[in-house]
């Protein structure tokens, strides 16, 4: 008989916190399985940031570090650049990487730092029960913007692939989503280019996963997922926004 | 080795490539900006890594990140950016992981000013950032001892496994004078506990997270028990003419510098006055202290703070005896003639606090 599903070797076995319906948990899983494939578990070392994936050193069976919030570009930064031969990722939200974190991923990507960033956008901050992220979309309603996010009184969200992708620093940057199964086969695909351009030592990787959070969005998993395909992927459109190697393709 | 001229921000660098230090994350400001300046010369030469951060809050948690991967690592700073630092700082203790953080104090609050203070004495000994952590802190008194001490806080660091301050101020760090290295081999230790990469071993975990109750406070318990075995070990001070004395004055780095020439002034006049200067803040040196407090001393703080390092002697001192206090501010700097005349005023003219 032939094995066609099985634990990743890069996930340990500890059972996942993860509410019902949140994609995190999926996320890592191609994290994990990008890492198997490439065969770089035991040269890999995961930053994991704070949010609801505040635990991934416990599911990454590789070694990690844990990173105050929205310091992990810093913190992986501080050990690719005395380890230069070491895989190094980052595992953000969007409330870690897009708001307090900003400047540490800004200059991560100017520099060209040469990590790899899994950057988990669920347009609200789960950890702390749901509040307006800098990703929150205009209306949305959350625990502090309870009559939904304006634009007087909020701003416009920040789409972070884009305002990235236009630092000479970035060698790579998609944005994904995890809504169906074909876009989970995509994601698994970014998130393995990224660490490819990291190995190949081309800078700056970044995949956007677009993500769910049935439990403070108020939604069934299922609703949560129609909602993310219809609402916040027309705001935040799937694709690749910067990639230097296509570029050397064209030239 | 022969001696060298060199300012004290440059004999911190200098002493810390020689400790092994590989690897140096910063940012600018006044009046530490000779380190990473030498630093971006000759580390990277001397086979490390230097880089200019985007803010002291980065470069506080570069060096969690390359400490977490058991590199010898330093970061330097004046004191707003130690403000940015503070949280990076409480991880990096938490943690427990070994680096060198210097201070080359100036003025506030706030933005304050570029001249020498010593107005982080409490932010560098009693916490700075949150939860209950402490610092290894050292207060060099000369170029030497920026030099000697930033040497020896790369090995405290790493045989307590917690990071260690020097704390200077502007004074010291631009003043010149000749200093000799450290002719010894740093003392390297293991570090299996490393994230290097799990290559036939199980991952290595750096982290500061515990939602347990009973396990966080027995972690905390376990670091105070660390604390307890570092005060056992690692104080230091040094006594100046204080067997006899009548009048005990103490005070650390630059004060202590015109405090010791006022000790001089007043021994000429025949008055018995000592010094005490402690070198490491914390752990703090209460023995010397409560010693000499046999009730029949007298005390005096010198600080460029207005009251830190006298909360310390006082708890030393324990009511068996008066101290009284000098202090300039805001980027002044105590005279000896200054310190002079109010040893004078204590002991002749009865002067009461
Ligand atoms: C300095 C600091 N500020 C605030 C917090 C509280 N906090 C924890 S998680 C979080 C939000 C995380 O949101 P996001 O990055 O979007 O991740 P998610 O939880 O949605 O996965 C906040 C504000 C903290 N831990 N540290």
């Amino acid at each position: 008989m032939m094995r066609v599903f099985e634990r990743p070797e890069s996930l340990t076995e500890k059972q996942m916190h993860y509410c019902p319906g949140c994609t995190h948990g999926i996320i890592h899983r191609l994290t994990a399985e990008a890492i198997d494939q490439l065969g770089i578990r035991e040269k890999t070392i995961g930053v994991a940031s704070v949010g609801c994936s505040v635990f991934a050193y416990d599911y990454f069976n590789c070694d990690m570090q844990q990173a105050a919030h929205g310091r992990a570009p810093a913190v992986a930064t501080g050990i690719k650049r005395v380890l230069p031969d070491r895989v190094v990722f980052t595992y953000q939200g969007d409330g870690d990487l897009a708001s307090i974190g900003t400047a540490e991923i800004v200059h991560a990507a100017a520099r060209g730092e040469n990590i790899t960033v899994i950057f988990v956008n669920n347009a609200i901050y789960g950890m702390t029960s749901g509040q307006m992220a800098p990703t929150t979309l205009l209306g949305q309603k959350t625990t502090t913007t309870p009559r939904g996010r304006t634009v007087h009184d909020n701003g416009y969200p920040i789409r972070m692939s884009e305002l990235l992708a236009t630092l000479d620093g970035a060698a790579y940057i998609e944005r994904v989503s995890t809504h169906d199964p074909k876009h989970v086969m995509q994601a698994g695909k970014a998130i393995k280019k990224a660490f490819t351009m990291q190995l190949e030592g081309r800078g700056f990787a970044l995949v956007e996963v677009l993500s769910t959070c049935s439990v403070n969005w108020g939604l069934s998993p299922q609703e949560a997922l129609e909602w993310m395909r219809d609402n916040m992927v027309p705001y935040y459109p799937l694709g690749v926004f910067k990639d230097v190697t296509r570029e050397e393709e064209q030239a | 080795m022969a001696k060298v001229l060199m300012k004290g921000n440059e004999a911190i660098a200098e002493a810390a490539i020689r400790a092994g230090c590989r690897a140096f994350y910063g940012y600018p400001i006044t009046p530490q900006n000779e380190i990473p300046n030498y630093m971006a010369l000759h580390l990277p030469e001397r086979g490390g890594v230097y880089l200019q951060a985007e803010s002291e809050v980065s470069a506080i948690n570069m060096v969690y990140g390359a400490a977490g991967c058991g590199v010898r690592v330093m970061t330097s700073s004046s004191s707003p950016g130690i403000s940015l630092k503070a949280e990076g700082i409480s991880y990096i203790a938490a943690a427990e992981l070994p680096c060198v953080i210097v201070n080359v104090m100036r003025c506030g609050p706030g933005l304050g000013g570029i001249h020498p203070s010593q107005g982080d004495y409490f932010q560098a000994v009693k916490g700075g950032g949150h939860g209950d952590y402490r610092l290894i802190v050292l207060a060099p008194g000369s170029v030497q001892e920026m030099a000697d001490l930033t040497f020896e806080a790369f090995d405290l660091a790493d045989k307590w496994r917690n990071p260690v301050m020097v704390l200077a101020d502007g004074l010291l760090g631009q003043m010149m004078e000749p200093v000799e290295f450290i002719d010894r081999e740093p003392q390297m230790v293991p570090k299996p506990w490393a994230t290097t990469g799990a290559e036939g071993r199980k991952p290595n975990i750096i982290n500061t997270l515990d939602i347990v109750p009973e396990s966080l406070e027995k972690r905390n318990y376990a670091l105070a028990e660390k604390y307890a075995r570092i005060a056992d070990e690692e104080t230091r001070w040094q006594e100046y003419k204080i067997e006899d004395a009548d009048l005990i004055i103490a005070a650390y780095g630059t004060s202590a510098r015109a405090a010791r020439s006022a000790v001089d002034m007043a021994r000429e006049k025949g008055m018995r006055v000592g010094l005490i200067r402690p070198i490491s803040l914390w752990p703090f040196p209460s023995a010397p202290f409560a010693e000499a407090a046999d009730g029949t001393r007298q005390f005096l703080v010198v600080e460029m703070s207005m009251g830190q390092l006298i909360e310390d002697v006082r708890l030393a001192v324990n009511g068996r005896g008066v101290v009284h206090f000098i202090n300039r501010l805001g980027g002044m700097v105590p005279t000896p003639p200054e310190i002079y005349s109010k040893i004078e005023a204590i002991l002749q003219g009865g002067e009461v606090q």
